[in-house]
């Protein structure tokens, strides 16, 4: 098994209070209720976090990208990526995900992250996502085509990084005379892609291609979810004919560690709650814009009108679910366990802050569980790496 | 008076099509909300005109064909649709997205139409003057917002959509979306060579429109300054329903 210290970073000192006036903490939450002095000291906080994380082990370290919103302060992950990278020598920076479809250029994704894997010296993995669906409000691109410039965009992209430019892309959301990157990538063929995701048969079936084979990571979802969708995964790879290794599965949930359940709980509780309830409330049109999602998938979600986001959070109900895992470290393992029994992944995307969880009890969270969780815990689910997709365009 | 409704190949897309009455033909533009249903205005309507309404392509019933991405693409369908009916003297009639629809045909080829009336009318941004975020809207909030009179919301809002009534308002949303997310509900382009519209005109708009409020109603009579200009006070986003007799007089008086 592997271990990723993943950070949302997000806007902790919000004023909850009124914030929850406003409609979400997203797109329409005024941005004078951010403070700078505030946010340039949260920043330096949780990058310290994410390199203590290497100091002390993890095979890779995490930055995700989200706008206009206290949930997450990264518009730009890549900036932190570099900081990051320059910072550590061994983990593998990971950023979970670029956000294809929201940008006018492509190629700026291609050059950012071919930049990063130079610097990094070859450590860098590129996630490849859609944006959530208030980012569609946030910067004007066209919701109904969300999923066909995102495979426009990965397309364009990895033509970007395997094929020797110049060449013409000529595609219908993207149209350039010279691509040529420079530089060029340094892994080969190309950085891994990893495809975070809340579960979707589509995204599995393009992500297991065997041109593609890409690592797929369930996030935020009920530990129910996150199996049925990775033996979807698994299931799928044996309809094109391969099986699938535990390196192309992973979860991505926060995760609380603490002397023993009750503390855990206790101590978790405020913060995971407004990590839901306060810094994740949308409704549901700012979270599934029209065209977001298939409009097959929308009857579904609407017939069930409910999820993650829209519904009021409990601890006792995330413990139920175990969409985050929070207890004593012996808890924590033995949930991990058992659920890689069931399904063996290799990546297990830790998220150890969350919320309002302020800065000593995150310290601690992430030491006990680098001493007391993941030693435990590595020689879970290791088979011999398959071969590695060829992806050339 | 009845009425009939029939699936029509128009360009390619299986298109749905209520027609009723008799007289000069009237092609009425749907907005965003859809094509439910034969309504009391078009009955009225269909005792001086043959009133013809469609479902735009990716609405309602009809089929959303691959090359249905923009305002440009239903435009052309329906210049079309007129030529393939053989319609001549059309009198077109737009409501909302159907009013920014109808003035993007009126300018690109006005031979088989007689008249323009654009009813609460997008197609234009009026700068400082922002129209609603339809598209953050809950269900209730939209239908409430389409009304002056809440009491018709009320009535609407009492009534649950049938499951597929339901499934046709998520189909109506992403044609929506496809067409006028951004830039939102207009076009740019529009305000350059509107000028060349010179059908005689009727804009009818409710005083109390809260998604394209007054501002709209003045800023297409100063781009069309050959249109007679009606404000109808105490009517929402929806003249036709909530002004019925007003909206057909306003119609009548220019579609004669």
């Amino acid at each position: 098994m592997k271990f990723f210290s993943f950070h949302l970073m997000p806007y902790g000192p919000l004023d909850i209070e009124a914030a929850d006036k406003h409609l979400s903490s997203w797109v329409v939450l005024p941005n004078e209720m951010y403070d700078p002095k505030a946010g340039a000291k949260l920043y330096n906080r949780y990058l310290d976090e994410l390199e203590l994380a290497d100091e002390l082990g993890f095979d890779g370290i995490c930055v995700n990208e989200h706008h206009q919103t206290a949930y997450g302060l990264m518009p730009a992950p890549n900036l932190l990526a570099g900081a990051l990278a320059r910072r550590t020598s061994n983990a593998k920076i990971v950023i979970l995900g670029r956000a294809l479809p929201l940008v006018n250029n492509p190629l700026t994704i291609a050059e950012e992250y071919a930049m990063l894997d130079n610097l990094s010296g070859g450590r860098v993995i590129c996630g490849f996502v859609r944006g959530i669906g208030a980012e569609y409000h946030a910067s004007g691109i066209n919701p109904t085509e969300s999923h066909d410039r995102f495979h426009e965009a990965h397309d364009l992209i990895i033509a970007a990084w395997t094929k020797p430019g110049p060449f013409a892309w000529e595609g219908k959301y993207f149209n350039t005379r010279y691509v040529n990157t420079w530089p060029r990538v340094y892994q080969q063929p190309h950085p891994p892609v990893w495809i975070p995701s809340q579960g979707s048969g589509e995204t599995i079936e393009w992500a297991a291609h065997p041109d593609r084979k890409y690592p797929f990571v369930i996030t935020f979802s009920p530990a129910d979810s996150v199996m049925k969708f990775l033996k979807l995964y698994q299931d799928q790879a044996e309809a094109y004919g391969y099986t699938a290794t535990s390196g192309q599965l992973g979860w991505a949930l926060p995760i609380y560690v603490a002397e023993t359940d009750a503390i855990a709980q206790k101590e978790a509780r405020p913060h995971i709650e407004a990590m839901f309830n306060n810094f994740l409330r949308m409704p549901l049109e700012m979270l599934l814009p029209p065209g977001y999602t298939s409009i097959e998938s929308m009857k579904r979600i609407l017939e069930q009108k409910k999820g993650v986001t829209t519904e009021r959070m409990t601890l006792e109900r995330i413990l139920e679910l175990d969409i985050a895992l929070i207890g004593s470290a012996d808890t924590v393992r033995q949930k991990i366990a058992h659920y890689s029994a069931e399904v063996p992944f290799e990546n297990l995307v830790t998220m150890l802050q969350f919320g309002t969880l302020p800065a000593d009890l995150t310290r601690k969270n992430i030491e006990l569980f680098a001493a007391d969780v993941m030693p435990h815990l590595r020689g879970l689910s290791t088979d011999a790496p398959a071969e590695p997709a060829a992806t050339a365009v | 008076m009845s009425h009939t409704t029939e699936f029509l190949d128009i360009a390619g897309c299986r298109t749905e099509v209520r027609r009723g009455g008799s007289g000069a033909p009237l092609l009425f533009l749907h907005g965003a909300g859809g094509n439910p249903d034969w309504l009391p205005f078009m009955e009225t309507l269909a005792q001086s005109h043959d009133v013809i309404a469609p479902s735009h392509p990716g609405f309602g019933q009809s089929d959303a064909p691959d090359w249905f991405d923009g305002i440009d693409d239903v435009a052309h369908f329906y210049l079309e649709f007129i030529e393939t009916l053989d319609l001549e003297g059309v009198h077109l009639v737009g409501s909302s997205l159907g009013g920014w629809i109808a003035a993007e045909i009126a300018l690109r080829n006005p031979t088989r139409l007689a008249t323009l009336t654009l009813a609460a009318a997008a197609g234009i941004q009026v700068k400082g003057a922002p129209m609603a975020d339809v598209f953050l809207w809950s269900d209730e909030e939209r239908t409430r917002n389409l009304y002056f009179d809440q009491s018709l919301a009320e009535a609407q809002l009492a009534q649950p959509l049938s499951p597929e009534a339901g499934d046709i308002a998520i189909k109506n949303r992403f044609a929506s979306a496809r067409l006028a997310w951004n830039p939102r509900f207009h076009n740019p382009q529009l305000r350059k060579w509107i000028h060349r519209i010179t059908l005689p005109t009727m804009i009818v708009w409710g005083k109390e429109d809260r998604v394209f409020p007054e501002p709209y109603a003045h800023a297409y009579k100063e781009l069309l300054p050959q249109a007679e200009l009606r404000i109808l006070p105490d009517c929402g986003h929806l003249p036709q329903i909530e002004k019925t007799a007003e909206f057909v007089d306003a119609v009548r008086a220019i579609a004669a």
